[in-house]
């Protein structure tokens, strides 16, 4: 068995730190682009009411539409399939906040490889492991998403997210670099692990989404009732259906990873404990998830459970998902106790 | 929806539904998509207690303790099967209801789908541009080396069914068309993912009905055979047969174990456990060597052997007051903590002329505490002692009553050795003796092996489960990745349907259509177009 570079595993911890802080960090900063929303909001009308100006001077066409507060209408600030439009780029704060938060999902990955070097294993082994290869799934997940598509409403959540999970790890579950005991000791670690972690990471980011939608749903409740929009900088967010479609997608993807998930570790439990189904708590709460998720993907298809139900059904099952690794890791008995705290 | 409402509005003229209907109203509710969200989660809710609540089958010894914690509690938990959620009346009729319901859903789907193969793909609609995507191209005139409008058709024909479309051209009539569809598959993957998860249940209940499991501690140089007899405790399945145990046999040889030296923070945590075994698959068979780890069984005949547990058998000699020798060989210390403090219980049954029992503990590395306890501060054996406390009298085995044998009842027997006795109690380094008070006999401390703890389980329904699992996996994945489309491309005069004499010019339409969630419909008919335009380039861009 390969030795344990404690030296490179204290490097690894001060890199997490590094990290968390880099994403506290952009953080701030995608919470500044939506605080300052309104005049950003202002700047983007301009830029794009001139630019209609010009069309206008040039074309002579039909006056464009404009919605009842004379501004133009909001799908303009914001493209429905969350593509980058011309005026994207007029948002300082969330340009700084992007190159921060590279920077953090650099010093992570840093962390998280040096790590797995010190280890000299897969570094998902215990609750500290997991926690901070989950986060940087997340934050990876997410900043590679960014490249394709402007998601950059979501940044404030995803920060929030990734920084408390980091924080959660260093502060409520250190755990020094060590061998694993012999339990974990499969190939099904990496390929169980790893799609269970990729998978909770594209949960987290519905999760995110549907928060938004139903944050969104209600405003926009509010506005077609006559309300007053007290919420603006939520113009800065797609709809709630773009956001619920959105969602969607990426849940089916996650299902079938998580299904997978359950799947292998059916196939290790076989080869460990001697079953591949045993209603072991962690088995049921994954069983749980899954179903859960799978009443989700027919909500879609169930009459009156699309929109806000659909979207609390990913909140639940998110929900279950945190419960599934805090919780019954730490305060219930059962097989899957490697928590390492 | 709609009928709902219609029979609600004209529920004074509604007649009695009679037995038969309302079977069948029953059964469409059941078989409903409602209903079967609403089963779903039920499910998700009825599987949580089990989660909360020690379960039989999952430890029947948390299930004793919580009964006897908790009396009055217990007892109502027990009589609504908390501690047997799984397999309780309850929990199994929301998840049969639910299979119902399924087959239920997925029969009538199949048949419709079964259809749909052989049907042609729809009619063209009259106005293309009425569909979610579509758009328009000219089409050059024939006068410019442009197609006729049946060839133009039949060409956009072969175009789509290159990617995959089931296709029928139309080449006739004033608007000649093509038909297209593709995504079969997308049902497929969807009734066979449902019909796998029958497949799955229908599997478990086999192992359930088939197969055993069976438990038993072996000390090195101890050998068993796979028969009833051989096992410390075996649940057959509800059809078992005793004829399904194959006589094979497991022989331990050795057993290591290899503890971290290197970390701080983790030293004296295991990191290996390797049992070297010996087997013949049948009496008087060739013996094979191999090696028993933790995540990797001994597959043998028909069986898995599993590692699930571990520890020291200190090797004892016990000789009555006789003189006699009443007990010998290895006794199973069954480990309390990381460092391997192992409970130990000695009952001698033939020690005369009193009954001898012994309690204590097994200390690996036996260390002095501050408190005058010894304690063991490693779990590796280097100073390896036991500490006991001995008993004499009637141990209440002859009755033939079964007893625990890592429990002794001191109710009966006397107390000979203890700390707080004058005689104290009973301190055995590696190879030492000691003499009981009173002449009762003596015990010594002649050597130390390990016992490995083994699960023999045999479950016939576990590769039809993994074939079904994986079909299932497969199936969800085609039928949520798979895009069901249909698309039509149809050639028309711009002035109208061809053939009218009107001189307008001729252009291709094309329209997509979605048949459930297909976020890429807009690039398909982007790809589409494009393959259009290379077909006949030159032609106008023009959207309608």
């Amino acid at each position: 068995m390969p030795s344990i570079n404690e030296q490179l595993g204290a490097y690894s911890d001060l890199f997490m730190l590094l990290a968390a802080f880099a994403y506290a960090v952009g953080f701030i900063a995608f919470a500044w682009d939506l605080a300052k929303s309104n005049s950003t909001i202002r700047e983007l009308e301009a830029g794009l009411l001139e630019a209609e100006a010009r069309q206008l001077a040039t074309v002579g066409g039909p006056a464009p539409v404009k919605n009842a507060g004379g501004s133009v209408a909001a799908g303009a600030l914001v493209s429905e399939s969350m593509d980058y439009v011309a005026d994207s780029g007029r948002r300082k704060a969330a340009k700084v906040a992007v190159s921060v938060a590279w920077i953090g999902v650099a010093i992570h990955a840093a962390a998280v490889v040096s790590r797995a070097i010190a280890a000299a294993r897969v570094p998902w082994g215990n609750m500290y492991e997991f926690l901070t290869t989950g986060a940087f799934i997340v934050a990876a997940v997410f900043m590679v998403a960014l490249i394709r598509k402007d998601l950059r409403f979501m940044g404030t959540f995803v920060m929030l997210l990734v920084t408390i999970m980091l924080c959660a790890a260093t502060m409520g579950f250190p755990t020094p670099v060590a061998h694993l005991v012999p339990a974990l000791q499969s190939p099904w670690l990496v390929i169980h692990v790893s799609i269970a972690v990729l998978a909770s990471s594209l949960f987290t980011i519905t999760f995110a989404m549907s928060v938004l939608q139903l944050v969104q749903d209600g405003r926009q409740k509010r506005l077609a009732a006559g309300g007053q929009d007290k919420l603006a900088f939520m113009r800065l967010v797609p709809s709630a259906v773009a956001l619920e479609n959105a969602a969607y997608r990426v849940n089916t993807v996650a299902f079938v990873m998580w299904t997978f998930t359950v799947m292998a570790g059916a196939v290790w439990a076989e080869a460990a404990w001697g079953r591949y189904w045993g209603w072991d708590t962690k088995e049921v709460w994954s069983f749980v998830i899954w179903v859960v998720y799978a009443g989700y993907l027919h909500a879609r298809a169930t009459r009156g459970w699309t929109g806000a139900r659909s979207a609390w059904l990913c909140i639940i099952g998110y929900l279950c998902i945190i419960f599934n690794f805090t919780v019954v890791n730490l305060y219930f008995n059962g097989l899957h106790s490697y928590a390492g705290v | 929806m709609v009928k709902k409402n219609a029979v609600k509005s004209a529920d004074v003229a509604v007649p009695a539904l009679g037995p038969l209907g309302m079977l069948r109203w029953a059964w469409t509710q059941l078989t409903s998509m409602r209903t079967a969200l609403f089963l779903l989660l039920l499910l998700a809710v009825a599987a949580v207690p089990g989660s909360l609540f020690p379960q039989r089958a999952v430890n029947p010894e948390q299930v004793t303790q919580y009964l006897a914690n908790n009396p009055g509690l217990g007892e109502w938990l027990d009589r609504f099967q908390l501690f047997d959620v799984y397999s309780s009346a309850w929990f199994s009729a929301v998840y049969l209801l639910l299979f119902i319901s399924l087959i239920g859903c997925v029969i009538p789907r199949a048949r419709k789908h079964a259809k749909a193969l052989r049907t042609p793909p729809p009619r063209t609609p009259t106005r293309l541009s009425r569909l979610p995507v579509h758009g328009a191209l000219a089409l050059p005139a024939e006068d410019d080396g442009g197609p006729s409008a049946a060839a133009a058709v039949q060409r956009a024909a072969e175009l789509l069914k290159k990617r995959g479309y089931r296709v029928e051209a139309r080449p006739d009539g004033p608007a000649p068309s093509v038909g297209a569809e593709r995504g079969y598959l997308r049902e497929i993957g969807n009734l066979v993912f449902h019909v796998s998860l029958i497949g799955v249940l229908g599997s478990v209940a086999i192992g359930g009905m088939f197969g055993y499991s069976g438990q038993r501690l072996l000390v090195e140089g101890e050998s068993f055979v796979n028969t009833l007899v051989s096992y410390d405790s075996f649940s057959p399945g509800t059809n078992f047969s005793e004829d399904s145990l194959v006589p094979f046999s497991i022989g331990l040889d050795k057993f290591e174990v290899e503890f971290d030296r290197e970390s701080t923070t983790h030293f004296g945590q295991p990191i290996d456990f390797t049992a070297s075994v010996t087997t013949t698959d049948k009496p008087g068979a060739e013996a094979h060597r191999t090696e028993l780890k933790v995540n990797h069984p001994v597959r043998i005949g028909g069986a898995a052997v599993y590692l699930v547990g571990n520890g020291y058998a200190p090797v004892v000699t016990v000789r009555d007051g006789n003189g006699d020798v009443a007990f010998q060989g290895p006794v199973v210390g069954v480990p309390q903590d990381g460092a391997y403090t192992s409970l130990v219980v000695i009952k001698v049954p033939d020690a005369r002329p009193d009954q001898l029992g012994f309690v204590g503990f097994f200390l690996p590395t036996a260390v002095m505490g501050e408190d005058g306890v010894s304690f063991s501060a490693d779990p590796s054996a280097t100073i390896p002692q036991l500490n006991l406390n001995s008993y004499y009298g009637d141990l209440g085995l002859d009755a033939g009553d079964p007893q625990n044998v890592y429990v002794l009842d001191p109710s009966t027997l006397t107390e000979l050795n203890n700390r707080n006795l004058d005689a104290g109690g009973i301190v055995l380094d590696a190879g030492e003796s000691y003499d009981l008070p009173e002449g009762k006999g003596s015990i010594s401390f002649d050597g130390l092996k390990r016992y490995v703890a083994l699960d023999v389980r045999h479950d016939p329904g576990k590769a039809p489960v993994a074939v079904f699992a994986a079909l299932a996996l497969l199936g969800l994945g085609v039928s949520l990745f798979v895009p069901r489309r249909r698309a039509w491309i149809k050639v028309v005069e711009a002035g109208g349907p061809v053939g009218t004499g009107d001189a307008g010019g001729r252009i291709i339409e094309y329209g997509l259509l979605a048949r459930g969630e297909d976020p890429r419909l807009v690039a398909e008919a982007a790809e589409l177009r494009t393959l259009l335009e290379r077909e006949w380039p030159g032609m106008v861009r023009e959207r309608v």
